[in-house]
């Protein structure tokens, strides 16, 4: 589903080069719930990044369900973003002046589909993570754990068969955190989503297949 | 898509208050000098009655005679029209040749009250080249100023100030001790409009003196309308030849030349202006008139591009997530520039609502006697592509900026 081959990333400045990534080679299966590990600065988020084509590897290639898209412009890769992956941040970047069913349309707006039929999949989304009280709110009338949820259900509103989500319950007391990881874990039960997540907590890698530990932007483990 | 870009810049713009209220005061208020200013122009310049002919008209406005040392300047003698100009409708080019006087203040006393009347002195042709709009009765005649029969045509508010609104047909008004019969009343005209504004109308012979006969330079306007305006050329390098044909009437050894030229209103307005040989004016004054105008225009942009700049930085957290669930460069562009257009359109909007409410205020306020100012089609047109112009340039480059972000970098707060 996801294969990166001899891929680094390095940061140029005007006097130092950073490796945020050094040579790393691994791939994630469909249906997939992993959990990436280090410390601060390993490289985690890059890594995400990378897989989330939000950035591009300084060498070797990232596939997605074979095709390597070394090459692919600007629209090719919104498109892509937009139809397969959806995205957790743990500062949840929901847009403020937005309602909580607005922030969920987002990715549906580069869609092609009707405002009644992307407002119909938003509710569904948020009815899904037990939000569907909450629609008119603004993200800021929001607890942390409800914010969560509602960036949860913006990353799945499109039905996209890989969600990245970086540290998703790494601002969250442990017991929304345990709430947002059951969430996570059904939707990878259920719908057999790809999930690819940071974390620092041992506790919620522990409940993930398979955990890719990085140390100095390389791959330990 | 554009329903939800709407949606959201409605959104954004009430949140951000500030934002909205400064750039709104900033494109609203350039909106409102603009329109102020192309109305005055519109009132001075665009064709309109009585000036219906004015496309085809070339005005004799500015004279001069000229030597090494001296230099007077006026309006042309009524010598040189009769003698040089007014022949000038016997060329097939022409169709009629008028003079009228620049207004003079006439003073009139009625119940020992004193009334001030800014007065014309023309020829009978000034009726036929001007198409007044009358109100009651009829103008003079060419016969009644060959006769120097005291007859007058008035404005509506003179009739007021004279007979309180009641018919004027018929009545004599004392104009500087002399009583005139009023032959016609015609509806009120604009201070700006050069070659019609007047209060009372009169024939030229009419004058207390006859001295105005011998002079070259004097106080006399002339209009010559032309067949079209290909003529423009023709008539213009004809009234040249007889400038300087001219030339051997001066009888002043201070003086060698006779100068002047038919212009078009705009070209008339240049000659005036100090911007250099004579053949170059009207085209530097465009440019000087279009890089005013840019500059003008420029300073709000450049506020509203600075403004929109640092609202990236507010916004790189809504660009980054955006480009993270499949917004494309172009698609973010869109957004940005749908944003500032409803802003630029909500701005000229108010702009254009200050701009009637100050144009109605200059017409009540009599600053400009019997000022018409409007926002018509013309001066509306003009406000809305300025507005449209600030949206797109205001909003192009900082649309440009916020598209190239880096989806990961924005996503973290760093929008350089």
């Amino acid at each position: 589903m996801i294969r990166l081959e001899s891929v680094s990333k390095l940061y140029r400045t005007e006097r130092v080069e950073t490796t945020a990534l050094d040579n790393i080679n691994l791939e994630i299966a469909q249906g997939e719930l992993v959990a990436v590990m280090g410390p601060s600065g390993c490289g985690k988020s890059t890594l995400l990044n990378l897989m989330g084509l939000l950035d591009e590897p300084s060498r070797g290639s990232v596939s997605i369900d074979g095709k390597t898209i070394d090459h692919y412009g600007d629209r090719e890769l919104a498109r892509l973003r937009n139809q397969r992956v959806g995205f957790i941040f743990q500062q949840f970047h929901l847009v403020s002046d937005l309602s909580v069913a607005d922030n969920v349309e987002i990715p549906l707006l580069y869609r092609k589909m009707s405002n009644r039929e992307r407002r119909i999949a938003a509710l569904t989304a948020l009815d899904r993570v037990g939000l569907s009280s909450r629609t008119r709110h603004f993200p800021t009338q929001l607890s942390g754990g409800q914010q969560q949820r509602v960036a949860i259900a913006r990353a799945i509103v499109g039905q996209p068969s890989i969600v990245l989500a970086d540290e998703p319950t790494g601002n969250l007391d442990s017991a929304m955190g345990d709430e947002i990881m059951a969430i996570l874990e059904e939707l990878n039960r259920e719908d057999g989503t790809t999930l690819v997540m940071v974390t620092h907590d041992p506790r919620m890698a522990a409940k993930t297949h398979r955990t890719i530990r990085l140390f100095d932007g390389r791959q330990v483990q | 898509m554009l329903r939800n870009y709407l949606k959201v810049a409605v959104k954004v713009l009430l949140r951000r208050k500030f934002f909205t209220f400064i750039s709104l005061v900033g494109i609203s208020l350039t909106l409102l000098v603009l329109l102020v200013a192309t109305a005055l122009l519109d009132q001075i310049f665009a064709v309109k009655a009585p000036e219906v002919l004015g496309w085809r008209t070339l005005g004799i406005y500015q004279m001069a005679l000229r030597g090494p040392e001296m230099n007077y300047q006026a309006a042309a003698g009524y010598r040189f029209v009769e003698r040089f100009l007014r022949p000038m409708a016997e060329l097939p080019a022409v169709e009629a040749v008028s003079a009228f006087t620049t207004p003079e203040t006439a003073v009139s006393y009625l119940g020992g009250k004193k009334i001030e009347s800014e007065l014309k002195r023309t020829d009978g042709e000034y009726w036929r080249v001007l198409r007044f709009d009358f109100l009651e009765g009829g103008p003079f005649s060419a016969a009644d100023d060959d006769s120097g029969r005291r007859v007058a045509v008035i404005s509506a508010s003179t009739r007021e100030k004279f007979f309180g609104g009641e018919t004027a047909l018929g009545k004599g008004i004392d104009l500087d001790g002399r009583r005139f019969e009023v032959t016609g009343v015609v509806a009120d005209v604009p201070y700006l409009r050069l070659a019609s504004y007047a209060d009372v109308w009169v024939p030229i012979s009419t004058a207390k003196s006859n001295a105005y006969e011998n002079e070259l330079i004097g106080n006399f306007r002339v209009l010559i309308v032309a067949r079209g305006r290909a003529d423009f050329p023709q008539i213009k390098a004809e009234v040249q030849s007889r400038l300087r044909e001219a030339k051997a009437l001066i009888d002043d050894p201070q003086y060698d030349r006779l100068t002047g030229g038919a212009d078009t209103p705009f070209e008339a307005a240049v000659r005036i202006l100090p911007l250099g040989a004579e053949a170059r004016r009207t085209g530097r004054l465009l440019w000087v008139a279009f890089l005013g105008l840019a500059a003008f225009l420029l300073l709000p942009t450049v506020n509203l591009v600075n403004i929109n700049l640092s609202r990236i930085l507010d916004r790189s957290s809504e660009i980054g997530v955006r480009r993270a669930f499949g917004a494309s460069s172009a698609q973010l562009i869109g957004q940005f520039l749908v944003e500032n257009l409803v802003l630029t359109l909500a701005g000229g909007a108010i702009g254009l609502l200050l701009g009637a409410l100050a144009l109605l205020a200059i017409n009540s306020s009599e600053i400009i006697p019997h000022a018409q100012l409007a926002i018509n089609y013309r001066v509306f047109l003009a406000a809305l592509a300025t507005a449209l112009f600030f949206g797109l340039l205001s909003g192009v480059y900082p649309a440009y900026r916020m598209s190239k972000l880096h989806p990961a970098l924005a996503l973290q707060g760093k929008a350089s």
